[in-house]
């Protein structure tokens, strides 16, 4: 196994911007539900911040990706504006979807965010066809599906890595694997102990990393982004990670054993990669704090904006079934 | 005397004029490409050596990846028409169909949009047994954001098809298998049927006879027997259940009073209870009786041919129908 290269600094910087964007949002939310403001399911990716912030990191803007109801993350890393996912968290008219998809389906490709699915594993069957659309249009842009480890064991995840396969598509699959599916636990419900070992049975290469870990999670970007860009196939990531606040926001985790999760907070990538940056005099605490403030008061202008802006008005209902608006 | 093609082949003419207008579009299925035979009963035939491997691609037996990968492809802006070989096998895959190609457009506030075609072979009549018949169009008709087109005829066939490409938003075109070899009038290549327009397939006074697939054009030649006998059926082939043409219905019972709905799908929950209890709220005091509905027995469609005719609307139903509607006993 060569070494892991680090990335340039410039590149590290990103990551830490992308991060510090998602780490403080995920915060925000969190703290705006609680006041009552926000009424929405709510499934924080706390804890998994350093998956998209390094994945996105090495996407191009034509570059698309699928995501998850678990996948706030993965849309701001790609790009997604602020303001308008609050808006459409808040079920407002200024929503990337008028309000009408919510947290769980935002969609926004001016940033290549093309689709946020509520169903386990329906991430990767479209995006083998975005990425199907980048090879018929003779690009080299590639598609990432972002997905739960809980998705390895439905079949589309097998389907979508076989089709992928077979038509060398440019597609990256990114499995966070935060060790549950809802409530139940990874080894209950998996027969293997790692998803990058399934990519086997598909003739793909799997990366099995540790997902809290930016330098690790880039080389194996890298590398299967680049394969996927030369036309090469797809590749597989499983990005060992853990969720600090449960599946869904109010859950009390009971079904996770005393120690748990105080024990993965020795992995928490917010603070260790913080102290990776100063320590290996990346950055200073004042550089990263400025970055944290500028990201601070897009996130309160962003929350302002959702919870100013207007509710959608009820003919909305007959909008956007088809093309052709619905006569009520 | 004009050209006589079927089914099988309008379908055909239709997928290969589209492709040779617009490289956007695309077939994909289980052996849809010409090296797998040009698709089970040879509706893709020819397209593969024609327009390439690229464009017309034979999948795995993965419904769910190879929707999912037409959903993604409509969505950067192809027009993808995909094969699901029978309309049972759409249950394999429905979550791609029900909660993501009919709703993306609407999730997404208009952002994104599916414009594509699902092909899909079924109806019983084959001998096929129970996973290989069913009319299961209700089930997409309910789903908001699909449309559904059963066309009975080679002509209706290839417009429909023609218009379902051109759609913008998903379009389940049902290819009903025991007329697929039917002989019909060419159609004229470029023509297009609107989605959602009926047919007046035969005009009539005294009653009217709504219905879709291989069901109507049977009642339409059983209604030309009884009008010897001095009974006028209309019967109208509704080639599109959603939208379906109310205008044309509503305008049809209102002259007749009286209409019967027939199809080949279960008659509980069908599309036949939409039609009957629209033309009841519409034109209640104007009918001569409650509007009859028509349709397979509830139950799974029997492999033997005795019960498998049995499950279906007979001629003779239809028949008793109409004489209970008209007053004329045989």
């Amino acid at each position: 196994m060569p070494a892991n290269t680090i990335p340039p600094k410039a590149v590290l910087m990103d990551i830490y911007s992308k991060m510090s964007l998602l780490y403080h949002n995920d915060d925000r939310a969190r703290q705006v539900i609680r006041t009552g403001r926000l009424n929405m399911p709510y499934y924080s990716f706390r804890g998994q911040e350093a998956i998209p912030s390094t994945i996105c990191s090495q996407l191009r803007d034509s570059d698309t990706i699928s995501t998850i109801y678990r996948g706030t993350h993965d849309m701001l890393a790609k790009g997604c504006p602020v303001d308008k996912l609050w808006a459409e968290m808040a079920g407002r008219v200024d929503g990337t979807c008028k309000g009408k998809g919510g947290p769980m389906h935002i969609t926004h490709p001016e940033s290549g965010m093309m689709v946020t699915t509520g169903i386990v594993g329906s991430s990767m069957p479209i995006a083998c066809g975005l990425a199907w659309a980048n090879k018929l249009n003779g690009t080299d842009d590639v598609t990432v599906a972002f997905f739960g480890d809980a998705a390895g064991n439905i079949g589309a995840f097998h389907e979508s890595l076989n089709l992928a396969a077979v038509w060398k598509l440019p597609v990256v699959f990114v499995c966070s694997n935060n060790r549950y599916g809802e409530h139940t636990k990874f080894e209950e419900t998996c027969a293997v102990d790692s998803i990058a070992t399934r990519a086997v049975a598909y003739g793909i290469p799997g990366h099995k990393v540790n997902g809290n870990d930016v330098v690790e999670l880039y080389n194996a970007a890298q590398e299967a982004i680049d394969r996927a860009r030369a036309g090469e196939g797809p590749s597989l990531i499983e990005a060992n990670t853990f969720r600090f606040f449960g599946h869904v926001f109010g859950d009390d985790d009971a079904y996770m054993p005393a120690g748990e999760k105080e024990a993965a907070k020795a992995g928490d990538p917010w603070p260790n990669y913080r102290k990776f940056l100063t320590d290996g005099g990346y950055a200073s605490e004042a550089d990263l704090e400025a970055i944290d403030e500028a990201h601070k008061a897009t996130i309160e202008a962003a929350v302002a904006f959702a919870l100013a802006s207007p509710w959608p008005d009820v003919k909305e209902m007959y909008i956007d079934v088809y093309a052709e608006e619905l006569v009520p | 005397m004009s050209e006589k093609i079927n089914m099988v082949q309008a379908i055909n003419w239709a997928l290969d004029d589209a492709m040779a207008e617009d490289r956007k579009v695309l077939v994909l299925g289980e052996d849809v490409a010409d090296h797998t035979g040009g698709g089970v009963v040879g509706i893709t035939k020819g397209l593969s050596d024609k327009y390439g491997r690229e464009r017309v691609v034979a999948t795995p037996i993965s419904e769910t990846a190879f929707t999912g990968a037409a959903i993604g492809a409509a969505m950067m802006g192809f027009k993808p028409v995909v094969e699901i070989m029978l309309m049972n096998f759409m249950t394999v895959c429905s979550d791609m169909i029900v909660n993501h190609a009919a709703k993306l457009r609407f999730m997404s506030g208009g952002q994104t949009s599916v414009p594509m075609v699902i092909r899909t072979m079924t109806g019983p009549g084959m001998g096929s047994g129970g996973q290989h018949s069913d009319f299961m169009e209700v089930w997409y008709a309910h789903t908001a954001g699909l449309k559904v087109v059963i066309p009975s005829t080679p002509d209706d066939a290839y417009g429909l098809m023609r218009s379902a490409i051109d759609d913008p938003d998903p379009v389940i075109f049902v290819e009903n298998m025991p007329v697929l070899w039917t002989p019909g009038d060419a159609p004229e290549r470029g023509s297009r049927i609107p989605i959602g327009k009926a047919k007046v397939i035969r005009e009539g006074k005294d009653v009217t006879i709504i219905g879709y697939g291989r069901v109507i054009q049977n009642a339409n030649a059983h209604a030309a027997k009884l009008a010897e006998q001095g009974i006028d059926a209309e019967v109208i082939d509704l080639r599109s259940v959603q939208p379906w043409d109310v205008e044309t219905v509503l305008a049809s019972v209102e002259k007749t009073g009286a209409a019967i709905v027939v199809h080949e799908a279960v008659k509980k929950f069908g599309v036949g209870a939409e039609i009957a209890s629209t033309i009841h709220e519409h034109l209640h005091g104007r009918l001569r009786a409650p509007v009859v509905r028509i349709g397979a027995k509830y139950a799974a469609v029997p492999f033997s041919n005795v019960l498998e005719t049995a499950s279906v609307p007979s001629m003779a139903e239809i028949e008793a129908a109409v004489r209970s509607l008209v007053g004329v006993p045989a």
